[in-house]
């Protein structure tokens, strides 16, 4: 789960992280007041814009402006940015609307970090990268320049020690051109422990500051926010409901996950229903292997009653780009005849205007194919996943 | 031989009053595992009954704690079906308890609690399977798990996979061509886990019964390339493979925790090729996974 930069930054300002001054606005009335009220708190005249999207590439793709004349022209300003299609390398060539605003203080910049939290697989330890390259997409850091990337991972067992904050605040040369090194290096070495703290404790999955900025006059803030947490751990972070904005979420995919199913979108158009991540990704690629293409990842878990199947073929028959749908089912503990009964019974509801292939393999697979062939449905059953996957293909084809 | 379990291992199931852990306790009993204790706190002194593959009723001990349970049972090995959030904590108690294997079933731990579990396994004579994965199979001798038993066979190929469904295909594929296998083994889907692909194949490399290896990885993370860097230089037997995930989106989680494409790494086709130039035979598509090993026999 993704949330915005603002919630972000007063989840820093609760773990003693600084950030610059600022406050959310969702209309431009209310952008205009809070930028009067910051020109008032900090006694400078720059504010800056930002549009709060689920996205990174905001200040690029123009969703990020700043303000030098004051509370009218950042009100005109937050009316401009206030329901645009922000587009970035991020959202897709469609863009997200923007609905949400943050304005904050100006501030004089001397130098940009990148300062990024991640889980590392291999080491299976939480890794901290930092570079002096801020504000530049990390990705493109990480192919073009990699040394310019340093990394300390996080031991468990004592957390982050001092010294490896104080090896990286050395290895990004803070002190040079700092008017205050000492001030400069305890900062960020302040920075990075809480963050550490805060990672952890949040249970978040990704967690990056670019840039994290060094003033003019050697103090260390965080600059932007970007927190991705754990949906696994949602079970212990009930605040996680009200930092979610479903604005930004796909709904059908947040249907699917409120009905407690795993749903992707993709392009194509032959619908999927499968039992497993695993499967449902080899489903997408042997559709393409024979020339189809898959319209989602459908994931109906193991233990699926017959509500959430039918939930599932729901949302794939209502989608109106379907022209097809491949059911593939290996029963481990998921029954046959539940599939089938789900199948049924959104079928029922909704009708069945395109092809429809099966192919069941598993625990009471005689009674799922029992319960399909008595429906009256048009059903053409496969004998394996490859067999079915040409089936679909053709069947699409063929319509 | 086989790896990791055969007909001696003898297993305490956690959580065993649970839903899903009473379900398959009973369904691992009737595949002829040993079974002879269960734990669930509170529920200490209880009787939990299965009926083994004879038809004779077997009555399993249940206990308060792994420790009581190891005790008294002499189990060696653990199967967790304990809630996500409990999950690290009773695989900690049974590696506490003197478990050498711990199997998680369990989907859905959060990482940072996986991340403190394997820091406080290292060093210690314990192996842990998963979590978030299907269990372990021996074929006709022990079963760990939720994994159909009747779709497997006594055989010679040694299967290792990230995937519950997928490898259900893939063993349901090499039992229709007649291929038995030693050992199948579902490593699990998240980020962080417990064996991985090398720990497996290192020892399928060095069981006698095993005679070649059909792995299934899928997109996220780099355990694939690490995987080929050790059958390259390695491996002294045939591997087949396939890679899920050639047609997901970059950025999208798959169902599973850790199979997402995250800045431009671990992609299929960066596995794909890793893996085919290490000398794996890639199956061109997951229909024809087992045709794929068999061409190395």
């Amino acid at each position: 789960m993704k949330i915005h930069e603002y919630q972000g930054k007063q989840l820093f300002a609760r773990y003693g992280i600084p950030i610059p001054k600022g406050y959310p606005a969702l209309t431009a009335d209310e952008a205009g007041n809070v930028a009067a009220r910051l020109i008032e708190e900090t006694k400078t005249p720059v504010v800056v814009v930002k549009a709060q999207i689920h996205a990174g590439g905001r200040g690029k793709g123009g969703g990020v402006k700043v303000v030098k004349g004051g509370a009218e022209e950042a009100k005109a300003v937050a009316g401009k940015l206030l329901g645009m299609q922000l587009v970035t390398h991020q959202t897709g060539p469609e863009g997200q609307k923007v609905r949400r605003l943050y304005v904050e203080q100006g501030l004089d910049i001397a130098r940009e970090l990148y300062l990024g939290l991640v889980v590392d697989r291999e080491k299976r330890r939480i890794a901290i990268m930092a570079s002096t390259e801020g504000g530049v997409e990390i990705e493109k850091v990480a192919a073009e320049t990699p040394e310019k990337i340093l990394t300390e991972h996080v031991d468990p067992a004592v957390g982050l020690s001092g010294y490896q904050a104080r090896k990286l605040a050395f290895g990004l040369k803070l002190p040079e051109g700092s008017p205050d090194p000492k001030l400069t290096v305890a900062e960020f070495v302040n920075v990075v422990t809480k963050l550490a703290v805060l990672f952890d404790k949040e249970d978040c999955s990704l967690c990056e500051v670019n840039p994290l900025i060094v003033t003019k006059q050697g103090k260390v803030l965080a600059l932007d926010s970007k927190i991705n947490f754990d949906d696994n751990a949602s079970g212990r972070h009930k605040e996680w409901a009200e930092l979610m904005d479903k604005d930004e979420e796909d709904p059908v995919e947040l249907e699917a996950k409120e009905a407690g199913l795993s749903y992707v979108s993709l392009d194509g158009d032959i619908g999927c229903l499968v039992n497993g991540a695993g499967l449902a990704m080899a489903t997408m690629d042997i559709i393409k292997h024979h020339g189809g293409t898959p319209a989602n990842f459908l994931d109906v878990g193991g233990g699926a009653t017959k509500e959430q199947v039918t939930k599932a073929f729901k949302m794939i028959l209502s989608s109106p780009k379907v022209k097809g749908i491949f059911v593939n089912i290996f029963g481990g503990i998921m029954r046959c005849d539940v599939i089938a009964e789900g199948v049924v019974a959104a079928t029922r509801e909704l009708g069945l205007k395109v092809p429809l292939v099966v192919r069941l393999e598993g625990t009471n697979v005689e009674q799922g194919k029992a319960i399909l062939a008595n429906s009256g449905l048009r059903i053409e059953a496969a004998d394996g996943m490859g067999d079915g996957a040409k089936r679909i293909v053709a069947a699409v084809r063929a319509a | 031989m086989a790896i990791l379990v055969n007909k001696n291992t003898r297993v305490v199931f956690q959580g065993i009053t649970g839903s899903a852990g009473s379900f398959h306790a009973k369904q691992c009993i009737a595949y002829g595992t040993k079974v002879v204790a269960g734990v669930t706190p509170h529920r200490g002194g209880e009787t939990f009954e299965g009926v083994g593959p004879d038809g004779a009723k077997i009555g399993v001990p249940v206990f308060d704690t792994v420790a009581d349970a190891v005790k008294h049972s002499g189990a060696d090995t653990s199967c967790i079906f304990v809630p996500p959030l409990g999950a690290a904590d009773a695989i900690l108690e049974a590696a506490d308890a003197g478990c050498s294997l711990v199997v998680c079933i369990t989907e859905g731990i959060p990482v940072t609690d996986m991340i403190r579990v394997r820091r406080a396994l290292e060093g210690r004579p314990v192996r842990l399977v998963g979590p978030n994965c299907p269990g372990v199979i021996t074929p006709g001798a022990c079963k760990i798990g939720i994994m159909p038993g009747h779709i497997h066979k006594v055989g010679r190929v040694g299967v290792v996979s990230r995937s519950g469904t997928l490898t259900y295909e893939a063993v349901g594929q090499l039992t229709g061509l007649g291929l038995g296998q030693s050992t199948c083994v579902g490593i699990g889907g998240d980020p962080v886990g417990g064996m991985d692909f090398v720990d497996v194949l290192k020892l399928f490399n060095e069981d006698g019964d095993t005679e070649a290896v059909m792995m299934m990885g899928e997109i996220g993370g780099n355990a694939e390339e690490r995987a080929a860097a050790f059958i390259k230089a390695h491996m002294k037997k045939p591997v087949a493979g396939f890679i899920a995930g050639a047609t997901a989106p970059p950025g999208k989680r798959m169902g599973h925790a850790g199979a997402i494409i995250s800045g431009g790494q671990g992609t299929a086709s960066d596995k794909m090729r890793a893996l085919e130039a290490a000398g794996v035979r890639v199956a061109p598509s997951p229909a024809e996974m087992a045709v794929t090993l068999k061409s190395l026999l």
